[in-house]
């Protein structure tokens, strides 16, 4: 499937939609894909400063749990409280409504991060399909 | 070959399509120097000779069924209906594994979901697991989630009598977790001490355990106590050691206590000198997903069928491993299906039923031995506080009164002189509803004598 | 399973559902004593009426009510329980018998010692046999579950560093290692390292020296044979590598079943090793316990072993709480008695010889599976398998079968499937150990199953995925479980 062009990747299977000075944070269909039903997600509070690559939250499928790890550093300014009751909406929509945290960045905190394309890649190196 | 195993034919036909000559030749990974020869044990015996070997065990303890037995201390001796065990004896029970393959252990399952209701319904809390070993992990437990609840707050009040043992497995347990243990003491009432608490609630307290009724037998202030504990903002943990108590007093969950655990034991599980027995836990819905232990969860199947199944699995440790909120893995499964079976039996007439009498032995008991006189040697240590079944009598050499007593035919309690300090020197009389009168009079007239 | 059965299914709810007021189900005895008025006797803020919800069935309902739910589980007594690690074997009826006998069953724990010689008896029976059966110096019996066992195993561990006035963090955990293992690592105060397994599904010495120099390494925990099925071939070496190091060697003795009186765990140099009585030693899974986890130390850790010990002079017994650097209790009382006398029942009824063909007979019926399930099932390592092989899907993974659906259409060939997705280095795992319990017969029966299901997956996937199809429910919803908890009745309107 091919990635939105609109956004950044990490070879953790996040994706960042920057606009202006915050960004959108989720995970990827193929995250989404190798976790299953999502039952459970749990999600930093406003307000909470996160480092580029450390732990950001965990998103619970019924056998396993899966770290998200933040693609850039920033401070949360909302987390989707649509996903308490609805945690299916990451399987149904990785990169619309099953978005996860919001967060205010510096400008260039996205540098260095994959783009579409090189995500793509990324995924078929690794064989996944 | 044994009678547990396959025979000499099987194992040939097996060597064969393997295309080994014997058995010894599949051990060869294992090196030499880890071999062993013959093992130091007695050869294999019939059940005649292992009936025999077991019966000379049984008859070298003094069986509790053939006194009047007034023993508690976190053990009790209640009314066991006869259906109960034999219904355990069902091999689809009993030999059955954990219900991870739901579609063929609906029974099992089921059986634990209505034991989770029970627990609920008795602690008017919102969430109880499948079981956990015994009163004391269950506090443990509790104690452990209050730490994960409150990451910045690091000590425990143990407001109160806690059983002995449990304060010693909370110690065991809390050191390692960097948990320090603060006591609140008793008063002259055996109650939790308003003052003593006060000065060791503060705001680094993640969670104020009270056992109630207490080690001691008394019932504690448990409104006043949890409304101090929620100030404080602890978690309140209502530790309950004789869980037939809870048939007429209120338990923690009413009064804002976020755990009610403890002891099932009492509701059909046997004294076998001490385990296994049945740890419970039941905590508010806010906890849910840091309680500890299995639990069951209602669900339908793929032809809209109602069933159950194990959820909310991330919590435990065969998939959180490192970050689990307990490493319990086996619990006590069996004995969850015992006390639901009583439970059942019981009824909502017969939980009370059952409390209403044992708290009238133990009455009668009581004011039996107050009618001894203030100068009896064997007295009511707390003659003006409330108790469900058991109290404490204070006496200055119980241990030898007790062996008087036996030779009387009455185990008249547990004697607190091996528990050391600070407990006062004397022994816990419990009565149930399985004491006869004619029991309790022989026990009152021979404190009377021998005292 | 029968329409009959099926027609009960549709009828039979919960207990609370068969309520109706006014149904009793027990008698107590006269009361014959004045009765107590809780308001006059207890604070009235401290009273409860009777507990709502509770039900009211008669003692019928009730038999009716589990007879039913029983009919619903598989069990032991009913065929093969192939579960991996978990040791399925059959629970011997002598051992039920024993433990309920009068002077047993009802003992209390805090009885004076001189009248419960016998009950101390069995405990010093038990752990004098579980020390010639391991080799090792002294075994507590106190833990109530092996996880239990790892946990006071490495809270021996650690006093015994703190006693040296080592302040040690690490503990080394393969990736093949079940999930209690870290847990009660990090439950004893450890932090734990994962270390990755070599090609072979072994443990990586090499990787183990490297952490072992960092000097802040306690110990490593280990299953032996391992959690493939394959014995440990440089276990001895790795033990002595942690020894020089000053760490120590925890071994979680989940697959003991395979080497009893074969091999030695104290020769292999483990320090502490818990065992599972209701694995190895046939007590009852009971749907979940309860088990016994005792727990073999070495010279080393005896001083820290839990109290109080059953000790023994003059013929008489003793509980002794003599031992200052004990780790203290890990449980109320002194174990899970009951399960102590079923093993020691199991013990003397096999005895030296039952054993060893105990374990001949575990590692038989495993090579027996392997050998006639190899050309089907792909087997990721090769080494030689003791009592369990682990084979996995990815034969059947190409036509979109997982070892999930080959469990479930294992269901209704009759059979509890394997132990699925562990250990974690085997993606697809299905782990097969039939123990010593199982004929040639049932073997072939399960053999037949599998069989058919690979040809299914070949010919017909779709069967294979949506099944069960036989069992009193199909396949359940999780997923609605976990995203919706229900974990309790509750009456309509509450």
């Amino acid at each position: 499937m091919a990635q939105p062009n609109d956004r950044f990747y990490t070879k953790t299977h996040e994706w960042v939609q920057v606009t202006g000075a915050e960004a959108a944070v989720g995970i990827t269909q193929y995250a989404q894909e190798q976790l299953g039903d999502v039952v459970f997600v749990e999600l930093p509070a406003p307000g909470r400063k996160v480092e580029k690559a450390s732990p950001l939250g965990n998103i619970e499928s019924v056998k396993a749990v899966s770290e998200v790890f933040a693609p850039v550093s920033g401070e949360v300014v909302a987390a989707n409280g649509e996903l308490e009751g609805h945690p299916e909406l990451i399987n149904q929509d990785p990169y619309g409504k099953g978005w996860l945290v919001r967060l205010k960045v510096a400008p260039g905190a996205a540098d260095g991060l994959m783009v579409a394309a090189a995500y793509e890649k990324f995924l078929a190196e690794e064989g996944a399909h | 070959m044994h009678r547990y195993q396959a025979g000499e034919d099987d194992r040939r036909r097996m060597l064969e399509a393997i295309g080994c000559a014997s058995v010894n030749d599949l051990f060869v990974s294992i090196p030499a120097e880890v071999r062993c020869g013959a093992l130091d044990l007695p050869a294999g015996r019939s059940e005649e000779e292992v009936r025999r070997e077991f019966w000379a065990y049984a008859v070298a303890n003094s069986a509790p069924e053939c006194f009047a037995s007034f023993l508690g201390a976190g053990v009790y001796r209640h009314v066991t209906p006869a259906v109960a065990d034999s219904l355990l004896q069902r091999g689809e029970f009993f030999t059955a594994y954990t219900p991870y393959q739901p579609e063929v252990s609906q029974g099992t399952l089921q059986a634990i979901f209505e034991f989770q209701t029970f627990v609920c319904q008795l602690t008017e809390l919102d969430a109880a697991n499948a079981s956990l070993y015994d009163g004391a992990t269950a506090v443990v437990e509790a104690v452990l989630m209050a730490s994960r609840v409150h990451p910045k707050r690091r000590r425990v009040v143990v407001a109160g009598a806690l059983h002995p043992d449990w304060r010693a497995v909370l110690a065991t347990y809390c050191e390692p977790m960097g948990v320090a243990i603060t006591d609140a003491g008793w008063g002259r009432d055996g109650r939790v001490d308003p003052a003593a608490l006060a000065r060791a609630l503060g705001d680094d307290v993640c969670a104020v355990v009270v056992q109630s009724p207490n080690f001691l037998g008394v019932a504690e202030d448990l409104p006043a106590l949890g409304a101090a504990i929620s100030a404080c903002g602890a978690l309140g943990v209502h530790a309950v050691a004789e869980a037939t108590a809870l048939g007429v007093l209120a338990p923690g969950g009413r009064f804002g206590f976020d755990v009610v655990c403890g002891e099932m034991q009492a509701f059909g599980i046997p004294a076998a000198f001490g385990g296994p027995l049945l740890g419970f836990f039941a905590a508010r819905q806010a906890h849910l997903r840091q309680m500890p232990g299995r639990l069951v969860g209602e669900t339908a199947d793929a032809g809209g069928r109602r069933g159950y199944v194990l959820t909310l699995s991330t919590r435990e440790q065969h998939i959180r491993r490192a970050k689990a909120t307990s490493n319990i893995c086996t619990n006590h499964g069996l004995l969850a299906l015992a006390a639901t079976i009583v439970l059942s039996l019981l009824g909502r007439k017969g939980v009370r039923e059952v409390a209403l009498a044992s708290h009238a032995k133990a009455e009668y008991l009581k004011s039996g031995i107050r009618g001894q006189g203030s100068g009896a040697r064997a007295r009511l240590a707390f003659p003006e506080s409330p108790t469900y079944d058991e109290f404490l009598v204070l006496h200055d050499e119980p241990d030898a009164l007790l062996a008087k007593l036996k030779k009387e035919g009455i185990l008249g309690g547990v004697s607190t002189a091996g528990f050391g300090a600070p407990w006062p020197r004397g022994f816990l009389v419990a009565a149930t509803e399985r004491n006869t009168r004619e029991e309790c009079d022989r026990l009152l007239d021979a404190l009377r004598r021998l005292a | 399973m029968s329409d009959s059965t099926r027609s009960l299914r549709e009828r039979e709810g919960l207990i609370f559902e068969r309520s109706s007021r006014g149904r009793v189900g027990y008698q107590l005895p006269a009361l014959e004593v004045p009765a107590a008025d809780p308001a006059a006797t207890l604070p009235k803020e401290l009273l409860r009426g009777e507990v709502d919800g509770l039900p009211e069935v008669s003692e019928v309902d009730v038999v009716r009510h589990f007879t039913r739910l029983s009919k619903w589980n598989y069990s032991v007594d009913e065929g093969l329980y192939p579960l991996g690690s978990c040791t399925m074997k059959y629970n011997p009826r002598i051992n039920e018998e024993v433990v309920r006998l009068a002077g047993i069953a009802h003992l209390h724990p805090l009885q004076a010692e001189d009248q419960v010689q016998g009950a101390l008896a069995v405990m010093w029976e038990l752990e004098r046999a579980l020390i010639a059966v391991t080799g090792m110096a002294r075994v507590t019996l106190q833990p109530a579950a092996g996880a239990h066992g790892e946990l006071a195993g490495m809270l021996m561990i650690r006093k015994a560093l703190l006693d040296r006035g080592e302040k040690r963090r690490t503990v080394l955990i393969p990736d093949s290692a079940h999930g209690t293992n870290p847990a009660s690592a990090v439950f004893a105060g450890f932090e734990t390292v994962e270390i990755a397994s070599t090609p072979e599904g072994t443990l990586d010495l090499a990787t183990m020296a490297r952490h072992l120099d960092g000097g802040d390494v306690a110990a490593l925990m280990v299953t032996v044979p391992n959690t493939l099925g394959v014995f440990e071939p440089e276990i001895v070496k790795a033990a002595a590598m942690l020894h020089e190091k000053g760490a120590f060697l925890y071994m979680d003795g989940a697959n003991l079943n395979a080497f009893v009186g074969v091999a030695l765990p104290g020769k292999m140099g483990a320090d502490a090793l818990h065992i599972n009585l209701h694995k190895t030693f046939s007590t009852p899974h009971g749907g979940g316990g309860p088990g016994a986890g005792p727990v073999a130390v070495s010279e080393a850790l005896v001083p820290y072993l839990p109290v109080p010990t059953v000790e023994q002079a003059n013929g008489r017994y003793t509980l002794s709480s003599d031992r200052p650097k004990t780790i203290g209790k890990v449980r109320g009382f002194y174990g899970n008695f009951a399960m102590l006398v079923r093993a020691l029942a199991y013990i003397r009824s096999l005895g030296r010889d039952g054993l060893k063909s105990m374990a001949e007979g575990a590692v038989l019926n495993a090579n027996y599976i392997r050998a006639r399930l190899e050309s089907e099932f792909h087997l990721q390592y090769t080494g030689p398998s003791l009592h369990e092989v682990v084979f996995d899907d990815s034969l059947q993974v190409a036509a979109g079968v997982r070892n999930v659906d080959i469990a479930k259409r294992l269901l209704d060939y009759g059979f509890h499937p394997p132990t699925m997705s562990f250990p974690l280095i085997v993606h697809g795992a299905l782990m097969i150990e039939p123990t010593e319990s199982e004929g040639i017969d049932e073997l072939d029966a399960f053999v037949d199953a599998m069989k058919a299901i690979a040809r299914e997956a070949r010919e017909e996937p779709d069967l294979v995925k949506g099944a069960p199809y036989t069992t009193p429910v199909q396949r359940l919803d999780e997923v609605r479980a976990a995203r919706q908890p229900v974990l309790r009745w509750r009456r309509t309107g509450d």
